[in-house]
């Protein structure tokens, strides 16, 4: 069953166009990976399904319903949730304050504090110190933690292992691989290939805000994802540049 | 002795600069709006008590049952009708709104109340009147010490808020990131509202207290507009108790200054918060306000 279906979405930054006429459907309990340079949109594309970036143009469903208009925290009390890039903490507020406030407009679902730290042993310790003073791997992981909070039927990932010493970028794709694997509907962006295709079912790569290559993970071989990347013309699949 | 008096009166003065302070530092600190309409609304406070107390012939203290209430809903219009639009533009837009805010208010007042000076203090009953005297040289008077206790528990009980509830979690997670705050289903605007609502509430109980302490007249409001901005300054923002503390400096400042001479009052005052700006702390509070 089709759980997210984007049709001809625009999305710009100023005179930016940052993402140009994207079309896509996920299942439910589909992963699916967004590859794509810096400044390919990626990062747009997943605000703009969140809701925190308005959509210049096209159409976002979720479960059926119409939300391109609906703003970010009204997405969230229908289930969907963004970790954003940089993780985005409330630096001031403790482990437990940040998940707590993410936890006020949750859905019914199995997150609670307790779940989530438990799903993170790493936190539990340190679940009464300030965000601010977390290491970037425990701050991810408090990230991620808070939009689990709100019991997301689609989680948004972006750039979760961007600026994290090697072992914590493995720490935290250890914990994400055991949540993914109950269910959650994900999409993932991420500036590291291997990284993506492990986790995804289906990988989409963008440059400059149009989809040029589209696939199944097990079916697309990493020459393939590499050319799309870069726009080396012609090698990528459906809807390539000219 | 005498030095114990005028401590003791500086402190509660300042006690009513902090009520004062408090609505400011809370907007300032949730959505970094320096509100320059905020004495002129603590005014429109005042006038409102003495409306409902000569119409109805009640306690201006109970008039506040009518005026808390119906200035919550004021608060929180302001920020929907105006605020909000005017936060879209950016960090300057605001203060201009709100500078133009203290100008209508101040006319408006003018056109209906005249320009007479009024207070509150005849009819709000034998409070305002008594005192301990312990000494000859040191009296405390009732009225003080209740605003001194009504403060504690405003700024007091504002800060439990915003530390134990989940209302007051939001408020402090929109506060350090409002974007991400509506990604974990916040809705930022009512958070918004909901403070400038708090904050023009406790700003009109200022203005009754002010009322009932001294006089008012319509052009009232930018003194204890300077007075508030001071207070919040010398206590530091983004902590409501810092508030209280910088309102009693400023309070104690002032009543030593007037003590040496009565032209040092404000003087004394204004030292005090230029001190405090010029002070490493100070200087780390500009150095942040321009970063931001």
């Amino acid at each position: 069953m089709t759980l997210l279906s984007v049709e001809r979405l625009d999305a710009r930054h100023g005179l930016l166009h940052a993402v140009r006429g994207v079309s896509l459907a996920l299942a439910e309990g589909e992963k699916l990976a967004l590859v794509g340079a810096n400044g390919a949109g990626k990062t747009t594309l997943l605000r703009a399904l969140a809701g925190a970036h308005p959509a210049a143009a096209g159409t976002v469903r979720f479960d059926g319903a119409d939300i391109t208009a609906l703003p970010a925290h009204r997405r969230v009390a229908l289930g969907i949730a963004l970790v954003p890039e940089g993780r985005r903490l409330f630096p001031e507020m403790t482990v437990v304050e940040n998940l707590l406030v993410a936890g006020r407009h949750r859905r019914p679902g199995p997150w609670t504090v307790d779940t989530v730290l438990d799903a993170f042993p790493l936190l539990r310790p340190l679940r009464h110190r300030r965000a601010a003073n977390l290491s970037g791997g425990e701050q991810q992981a408090t990230a991620i933690g808070r939009a689990l909070m709100t019991n997301p039927r689609l989680l948004l990932l972006d750039e979760v292992s961007l600026g994290l010493a090697p072992q914590a970028v493995d720490a935290v794709y250890e914990s994400l691989t055991g949540l993914i694997a109950s269910g959650t509907t994900v999409v993932l962006v991420e500036q590291d290939l291997a990284r993506g295709m492990q986790i995804a079912d289906r990988v989409i790569c963008l440059l400059e805000g149009r989809i040029v290559l589209e696939g199944a993970a097990a079916e697309l071989t990493r020459e393939r994802v590499t050319a799309a990347y870069f726009g080396l013309g012609g090698l990528g699949g459906a809807g390539g540049k000219p | 002795m005498i030095w114990v008096s005028v401590v003791i009166q500086g402190v509660l003065l300042g006690a009513v600069y902090s009520l004062f302070a408090c609505g400011l530092s809370l907007m300032f600190g949730v959505m970094r709006i320096i509100n320059l309409a905020h004495g002129d609304i603590a005014v429109v406070g005042a006038y409102l008590a003495w409306v409902v107390a000569t119409k109805a012939g009640v306690s201006p203290f109970v008039s506040l049952i009518v005026i808390l209430p119906a200035m919550l809903v004021v608060g929180y219009a302001l920020q929907v009708a105006l605020l909000a639009r005017s936060l879209r533009g950016g960090q300057l837009v605001p203060l201009l709104t709100t500078f133009g805010l203290a100008i209508v208010i101040q006319n408006v007042l003018l056109e209906i109340f005249s320009p007479d000076v009024r207070s509150l203090g005849a009819s709000a009953g034998a409070i305002t009147k008594s005192s301990w005297r312990i000494t000859d040289a040191l009296a405390i008077s009732w009225f003080g010490v209740a605003i001194l206790v009504v403060a504690v528990l405003v700024l007091g009980g504002l800060d439990v808020f915003l530390r134990r509830t989940a209302l007051g979690r939001e408020m402090r997670a929109t506060a350090q990131d409002p974007d991400a705050a509506q990604l974990v289903g916040v809705d930022a605007r009512a958070v918004y509202a909901r403070a400038t609502a708090i904050a023009v509430a406790t700003a009109a109980l200022a203005g009754t207290f002010l009322a009932i302490r001294s006089t008012f007249e319509p052009s009232s409001g930018p003194t204890q507009l300077i007075f508030a901005f001071e207070a919040v300054v010398i206590g530091g923002t983004g902590s409501l108790w810092g508030t209280l503390v910088g309102g009693i400096v400023l309070g104690v400042a002032q009543t030593i200054g007037a003590h040496i001479h009565p032209q040092y009052s404000m003087l004394a005052g204004h030292l005090v918060f230029l001190a405090v700006l010029a002070s490493p702390r100070g200087r780390m509070l500009l150095a942040r306000s321009a970063r931001t």
